[in-house]
């Protein structure tokens, strides 16, 4: 990172907290997930709207080191259905799905043949898909599972929206003629100050921070 | 008693030339309907001995797989697109079923109806941006289309849309198609399951595909099976899956059965014949 963007990042942080943070935050639940229902693998996929694809951001177990970042169109497969749809849903023995195994193992020769998804779903929006996979085989599903599905998802969400919100600030600081570039600017003059001048200009932004009612 | 048949009440609203919101009371006999109902509806009278035969099937979903051994054939297949000047478009699905779902549906109402006919409107899969819009424009031909009933393994999320889609579904309702839609899995609110002029389904965990159960807590008004059910998937192939949507064509297949039996039904009548036929009230089945 260089100076700028650290300072970007520890702004648009202090503004929503950080991409790192939330990041960890989404592959926790994803391990939890994974653990709870006995599954080999857990993912989170979320939605590029600009391109309409389906990003992995998070994932535990079989695949983790191949499919982080990986890509796939949105429109379609499981995935694309449960995000379209904003329904949950579980299928097994999904290997004998080819375009299934196009959807999640792509370049991994991983085809999982059990399949939990649930969307992310924050206000009216969908951000992307949770996805458990390979369940143990000797468990037939029940509805309790869907509901525990439903409440992973749900948190889920909060943590993605939050690190939605982390990554729109850190671009809205990073653009050159953005409106609150100025906010940068300031804190790494600022920052770039010392001892006493230093103080002064605190002082300074917290007069004008309390002048504006923050 | 035994009556074989609800009699077809013959009533044309365009002919009757009755003023359209109050009834004078020289045109009380006018609309006199000889509808006859046995003394106790049962699965039997509901549904004994109909194969789905003539009732009209709509899949709005991700398409259908043609020829697929457990499905059948199809009577016809669309994708739903939205042209430039917002119009809408429905042109020869050629694609097919772009997830494996729409099959699925299809397949488990092939299972218990197997006569009715299926076709299939396909919105999803075109694009991901703008595709409320083409599951409304999709949900308007349906109804336009006067299938005797439609499934929606699917709902929106999306505020703005509630009052077309409300709009639509009443539309239906006064139109005789029935709109069988699923109950969002997930506790938030989506449309339409939610509207009283459609049949929501929720799952129920039993393995026989005909038993379905009224539930006195609204808005879920119906549980259908939805939990370890065999359907069809993409390639000819089956699969096992769970979930609301796969409870929505269970029910959407009685509907046929009964509809097929009794064409006369109105969707009033219908969820009429459903609650008292539903495995858990009371009364013989």
């Amino acid at each position: 990172m260089t100076e700028k963007s650290e300072l970007q990042a520890a702004v648009a942080a202090g503004v929503v907290g950080s991409e790192d943070a939330f990041r960890a935050l989404l592959s926790a639940i994803v391990e939890v997930a994974r653990s709870i229902f006995g599954a080999k693998a857990s993912s989170i996929l979320l939605l590029d709207e600009e391109t309409e694809e389906l990003v992995f951001e998070a994932v535990v177990g079989e695949g983790e080191d191949s499919l982080l970042g990986t890509r796939f169109p949105a429109g379609k497969g499981i995935a694309g259905w449960v995000l379209a749809t904003r329904t949950p849903l579980v299928i097994e023995d999904v290997q004998q799905d080819p375009r299934f195994a196009k959807d999640v193992a792509e370049g991994t020769g991983y085809v999982p043949s059990g399949l939990m998804a649930a969307p992310l779903l924050h206000d009216e929006r969908a951000l992307g898909v949770l996805s458990v996979l390979d369940r143990p085989e000797q468990s037939l599903f029940t509805l309790k599972e869907m509901e525990l599905l439903g409440l992973f998802a749900n948190q889920a969400s909060i943590a993605v929206d939050l690190l939605l919100k982390a990554r729109k600030a850190e671009r809205v600081l990073g653009q050159e003629d953005g409106e609150l570039e100025v906010v940068a600017r300031l804190a790494a003059a600022v920052d770039a100050l010392e001892d006493s001048r230093r103080e002064a200009g605190l002082r300074l932004l917290r007069e004008l921070a309390d002048m504006l009612g923050g | 008693m035994r009556v074989t048949e609800v009699a077809a009440h013959g009533w044309d609203a365009s002919q009757a030339a009755l003023p359209a919101w109050s009834l004078p009371k020289d045109a009380v006999d006018r609309i006199a309907l000889p509808m006859r109902w046995p003394e106790q509806v049962t699965r039997e009278w509901a549904v004994g001995g109909s194969t789905g035969k003539g009732a009209k099937v709509c899949i709005l979903d991700s398409g259908v797989e043609k020829g697929h051994p457990l499905v059948g054939e199809l009577e016809n297949a669309v994708v739903i697109s939205i042209g430039e000047n917002e119009e809408i478009v429905a042109e020869e699905d050629t694609e097919g079923d772009v997830s494996g779902h729409g099959t699925a549906c299809a397949g488990i109402v092939h299972a218990l109806a197997p006569d009715c006919s299926i076709s299939s409107v396909r919105v999803l899969g075109s694009t991901f941006t703008g595709s409320g819009a083409v599951l409304l424009g999709g949900l308007r031909y349906a109804v336009e289309q006067g299938f005797d009933v439609i499934n929606m393994s699917l709902s929106t999320t999306k505020k703005p849309f509630a009052g077309v889609l409300h709009e639509l579904a009443d539309s239906a309702y006064f139109k005789r198609t029935v709109l069988v839609a699923s109950a969002h899995n997930m506790p938030v609110e989506s449309y339409p399951w939610r509207f009283s002029s459609v049949i929501s389904v929720g799952s129920h965990e039993e393995p026989d595909p005909l038993a379905f159960f009224y539930n006195p807590s609204p808005p879920v008004e119906f549980f259908a099976r939805g939990v370890n059910v065999e359907v069809p998937w993409l390639g000819g192939r089956s699969l096992t899956v769970s979930g609301n949507s796969f409870a929505t064509p269970h029910m959407t297949a009685i509907c046929a059965l009964i509809l097929a039996k009794h064409p006369e039904l109105t969707p009033f009548q219908l969820k009429s014949v459903l609650y008292l036929t539903a495995t858990n009230v009371g009364g013989e089945k």
